[in-house]
């Protein structure tokens, strides 16, 4: 029989509710089979933690006195560029903002030390941080400098808002060239000498939900060692990806756009990270709830690492160059063997994404509901879905 | 009983013209292969390097090096993962060329083995949250 989102957090409240990361739920569902498991389980909890770089933050300084109108103006924190195209007192920063005087790749693989990335870190971590900031002045905004330390727990909002984060499922990046590269998928040895990956499979939060059956617009989610939304579809939501005969993608697929308080956040799930000679981005940690409302929601949720495969794409020619080939598929099982056979040799594997972290998430998020402090919510609007008939688009330049 | 052990050695900028690799190796009839070095004229230097030989040799070798005023480490004490930054992402294990990083089956934690770790530096740079550090 169906259970409702209201009858599972019932017994949240009551310290009744019987919770499983997506690890724990295979191996019960295999010993109680899947209409018992589905009966029995209430929710199955999932994680992911890995550089996200569609992250980023905004917040309200509150007002100067007198008063300065950042909006228009410029201003950087810690000197990494952020976005005044807000209101007087409002700030955004990228995690892939950058300070001026980066050399970036002019000196070639460039370090990438420092950015906004590591912005978002310090600011959750407690620590001071140096704005300066500049504007032109105003009748009711006269100020035109402002150069002064400021810290999360002064600020009015400091709210973290990632447009795309959690992809579901993701590339397997190798280089067929016969140099080394850098790439946002780390470093790759010439000659298809090693590969990368960035996904936690099994535990991925939208591997197990691949039709978008219980996670929407208003899903209750663990980001970055708080609580947070998930605020819509992310950026490039792709629900019509190549899926296999059970229905997971094979593709990167979906995505979602998060947002939560980044003053309950930690820096343990919110880390600025360098990744040589491409830039600075943000390792985020996310954490979805799965309510096993029915037999079918349960059968998603037993999705092993060997059910899973990944595209492998050369990013010294056919990424760079936006060609469609993909040299092979490869599960999460292989990935993680450590290496995996193409073209006849074997290619050794590394993962950008932890997970172990993502074993945390999903067992942290797990514990907080056994302890009722975490409810489930019913999503006020689905995610495009299949039907919805979507796929992004590739931008044909004009004019 | 013959012995190996990786070591840094550190110069400092009075002694780095004279020839004290070249004695430690004649005279005490030791072996050693350099895995990294540094040394510029009137200027602090380092080598990295593997020693082998016998147990006493070994230990007499050392001690006339310390004499002449060359500072030891063990590089194990030398290439260190800072654990408050290490993710467990895995970023290190594919580039590291003399596989000192290895991913635990069971955990998927990343582990560091020293005694495998030639101090060449690669992972530094390619560790995402710069948690590896060189501490010459």
């Amino acid at each position: 029989m169906a259970k409702t989102i209201e009858e599972i957090n019932e017994k949240i409240k009551l310290g009744k509710a019987v919770i499983a990361t997506a690890e724990e739920i295979v191996g019960i569902a295999k010993e109680k089979g899947t209409a018992c498991t589905a009966q029995e389980v209430d929710v199955v909890t999932t994680g992911t933690f890995g550089p996200m770089c569609s992250s980023g933050a905004y917040f309200n300084l509150g007002h100067t006195k007198p008063r300065i109108k950042l909006g228009g103006g410029k201003a950087t924190l810690n000197d990494v560029q952020a976005y005044t195209g807000y209101a007087a007192a409002d700030l955004l920063i990228g995690a892939n903002a950058l300070p001026d005087d980066d050399l970036c790749n002019r000196v070639y693989p460039g370090e990438f030390n420092y950015g906004g990335g590591h912005v978002i870190e310090e600011l959750v971590a407690g620590r001071d941080v140096h704005l300066v900031a500049s504007a032109y002045g105003t009748d009711c905004y006269p100020r035109k400098k402002l150069d002064t330390l400021i810290n999360i727990k002064e600020l009015n909002e400091a709210v973290l808002f990632n447009p795309r984060n959690a992809y579901q499922n993701y590339n397997v990046a190798v280089n067929a060239s016969d140099k080394t590269i850098h790439t946002y998928m780390g470093i790759l040895k010439p000659r298809l000498a090693n590969a990368n990956y960035c996904s936690a499979g099994q535990l991925s939060p939208l591997l197990n939900d691949p039709y978008f059956k219980t996670i929407g617009v208003g899903t209750r989610i663990f980001l970055g060692g708080g609580v947070g939304y998930v605020a819509w579809n992310g950026t490039q939501h792709n629900p019509t990806a190549l899926r296999g005969d059970n229905g997971v993608p094979k593709r990167g697929a979906g995505t979602l756009a998060v947002i939560g308080d980044l003053k309950q956040m930690s820096p343990r799930w919110l880390r600025g990270i360098s990744m040589l000679g491409y830039g600075v981005t943000l390792a985020v940690g996310i954490g979805v709830p799965i309510p096993i409302l029915d037999e079918e929601i349960l059968g998603y949720t037993l999705v092993g690492d060997a059910d899973i495969l990944a595209p492998v794409v050369d990013y010294s020619s056919t990424y760079p160059q936006r060609e469609a080939d993909v040299l092979a598929e490869v599960s999460y099982a292989e990935l993680k063997s450590g290496s995996f056979v193409l073209n006849g040799k074997s290619v050794s594997v590394a993962s950008l994404s932890s997970y172990s972290r993502a074993i945390e998430i999903a067992t942290t998020l797990k514990q907080w509901m056994q302890q009722g402090k975490f409810l489930l919510t019913q999503p006020v609007q689905p995610l495009p879905g299949v039907d919805a008939g979507i796929a992004p688009k590739a931008l044909n330049e004009r004019g | 009983m013959k012995i190996s052990h990786k070591l840094v050695l550190h110069f400092p900028p009075r002694i780095v013209e004279q020839p004290v690799i070249n004695n430690l190796i004649r005279n005490y009839d030791l072996s050693f292969n350099i895995l990294k070095a540094s040394i510029i004229p009137n200027q602090e230097g380092y080598v990295v390097l593997e020693l082998s030989g016998e147990q006493d040799k070994y230990d007499a070798g050392i001690e006339y090096v310390t004499s002449a005023g060359v500072q030891i480490e063990s590089l194990s004490r030398s290439v260190l993962r800072n654990e408050g930054r290490c993710t467990h992402c895995g970023a290190c294990v594919s580039v590291c060329p003399s596989r000192a990083f290895s991913v635990d089956p069971q955990t998927r934690k990343v582990c560091f083995d020293d005694n495998c770790c030639v101090a060449c530096g690669l992972c530094i740079k390619a560790c995402p949250p710069r948690a590896m550090e060189f501490h010459f």
